[in-house]
């Protein structure tokens, strides 16, 4: 293990009843890392943070925190985490102040270093308005923010949070956004998100868990290239003939949509300017050009049906 | 650790209208009691008087007050601590102290010391009652304190049982219903007794226990029982919080 490798956790086990909510779970998180855990809901991205946080016992399987085993030695493996449920837990009595203040208590922040902690957080979490209001009166997207600066207020090594953006309007998820992403320069964050493009904004690691299975652990580039299209739906007011399209470089499948669009399969390159110099030079009077991606589920079903070898047993690494 | 977790209990205890509700309820009924007493030892005094080794007015005031009293906060004692633990499941706060670095004894042992720190302020309230008739009597302090000590070792029991009923559902009228229900059957257990069953219901009992020290009789066996009861349902609680995290 490298002196950087913040968390590693191995084949971990969650069953609840007969239900095995996680099964198997095993990966690492180095410093400087923004993990993102992606998976449809009920798919164990919970139960896992939860396991992480040491809200919940694993059935089995084993939980380093910065070189100290969580299960062994609780009490100072959780120093080394910050964590943010999905529902913030806050107490809705307490003003923003007297609750951060409770939290560096309960994480043992010295005295003399509280009030700097305290300034800290709020700062980095744009509170510093509101400290002298009750929780219970701000906004839920304030709400998410006290949660956050709950979390990193002892400057943890590792930050776990789950599903941090939920019920928050486009501006606060920017926010919150450029928030995690400045958090991780200097520690280790591990997310979880069942929506995609916040993967892409903010993590430079995924990974995708499906019924209790990691399926997918690889970098944000390498979900990207494996989102990237490999088919162009067009529109022509001139539809040419068939034959035309499939001549074009790299063309597979030509077939077309029901509402008069074409949808164009391909491998390789993509053939968008060949196809745009070809309908300009042949009159085809092309109206619309777009890149189809694959979505989140199409990976998912991509993967679960087991389309994809290679990369499903990538986490074990 | 334990005193922040307590600080915080009891700070989010007397920021709810309900403790400042439940401390002026309680003070007024026990201000009458108390006057209804005083009442009966003036009426009481003339013929006292001429009895050689008569009860004195720490027996006819202050022992019946404590006694009603007794029972008094067997009735609030669920609404005090019926939200301590079911409020942290229903709003989710349970997982900030789960993830932080303390203990679930620290856990346990801090909100209950938040509630005792309630009940504290509560007994004291109520200690000014007798206190003030110094100004006009003698007093047998040693028959109060007796009495304030059963009071207040009872209270600690109640309050340790109704953490632990706290700790068992999300629902805080869930947790008082139960709560009220245990202390009460406690209360009335050596009722059941025929004269063989009397022994061991009644050592099970609260009251037969209290009865003693409000008599001014400090039996290391009755203090020996209340300890007893607190340390087992904090037990309890404890063992119960750590399985909340455990596979099931």
């Amino acid at each position: 293990m490298s002196s950087n490798t913040l968390v590693t956790a191995s084949g971990l086990y969650r069953y609840y009843n007969q239900h095995c909510a996680v099964n198997d779970v095993s990966f690492e998180l180095s410093r400087g890392d923004v993990l993102g855990f992606l998976g449809p809901n009920g798919a164990g991205k919970s139960s896992t943070m939860q396991m992480l946080s040491g809200n919940l016992s694993p059935s089995a399987g084993e939980i380093i925190i910065n070189g100290i085993d969580l299960l062994d030695r609780p009490k100072d493996a959780k120093r080394e985490i910050g964590y943010l449920a999905e529902q913030p837990p806050v107490y809705r009595e307490l003003t923003v102040n007297e609750y951060l203040d409770y939290c560096a208590r309960l994480n043992r922040i010295p005295r003399e270093r509280r009030a700097q902690a305290l300034a800290t957080a709020k700062e980095r979490c744009g509170l510093a308005d509101v400290a002298t209001r009750l929780i219970g009166n701000l906004s839920k997207g304030y709400r998410q923010r006290v949660g956050i600066a709950q979390a990193i207020i002892h400057t943890p090594a590792v930050v776990i949070l789950d599903e941090p953006t939920v019920g928050l309007d486009p501006l606060q998820i920017r926010e919150i956004r450029s928030l995690i992403r400045e958090l991780g320069e200097d520690h280790g964050i591990i997310l979880s998100t069942h929506i995609l493009p916040e993967v892409q904004a903010t993590c430079n690691r995924v990974q995708i868990i499906h019924q209790g299975r990691l399926v997918f652990a690889d970098t944000a580039a390498g979900l990207d290239a494996r989102m990237s299209a490999t088919s162009l739906v067009a529109r022509f007011g001139n539809p040419p003939d068939v034959s035309r399209l499939l001549a074009l470089p790299g063309v597979a499948e030509v077939a077309a949509l029901d509402d008069g669009r074409v949808r164009i399969d391909f491998t390789g390159d993509s053939p968008a300017e060949a196809l745009v110099e070809q309908a300009v030079a042949g009159g085809w009077r092309l109206q619309e050009l777009t890149a189809e991606r694959h979505t989140l589920e199409q990976i998912f079903i991509e993967l679960t049906t087991g389309d994809a070898p290679g990369h499903a047993s990538g986490a074990a690494a | 650790m334990i005193f922040t977790i307590a600080a915080r209990e009891l700070r989010s205890l007397f920021l709810s209208p309900l403790a400042w509700a439940i401390l002026a309820v309680t003070q007024f009924i026990l201000a009458w009691l108390f006057l209804a007493q005083i009442d009966t030892w003036i009426t009481l005094q003339p013929r006292l008087a001429a009895i050689e080794g008569a009860p004195g007015v720490a027996d006819i005031v202050v022992a019946p007050l404590l006694a009603n009293a007794g029972i008094v906060l067997l009735l609030i004692t669920p609404l005090i601590t019926m939200r301590s633990l079911s409020d942290e499941y229903r709003g989710h706060t349970i997982s900030l102290l789960l993830s932080a670095p303390v203990s679930m004894t620290e856990i346990v042992l801090g909100k209950y010391l938040g509630i005792l720190g309630f009940f504290l302020a509560l007994l004291l309230m109520l200690t000014l009652m007798p206190l003030s008739l110094l100004a006009g009597t003698d007093l047998d302090m040693g028959k109060l304190a007796a009495g304030l000590l059963g009071l207040g070792l009872m209270l600690a029991a109640f309050a340790a049982i109704g953490l632990y009923m706290s700790s068992l559902t999300e629902q805080p009228v869930v947790a008082a219903v139960t709560t009220f229900g245990l202390l009460l059957l406690l209360w009335i257990i050596d009722e059941a007794g025929t004269a063989q069953a009397t022994g061991a219901m009644g050592y099970l009992s609260m009251l037969s226990h209290y009865k003693g020290l409000l008599k001014g009789v400090f039996n290391s066996m009755d203090v020996a029982y209340y300890l007893l009861v607190i340390a087992l349902f904090t037990g309890f609680t404890i063992r119960r919080l750590d399985a909340t995290r455990l596979p099931h």
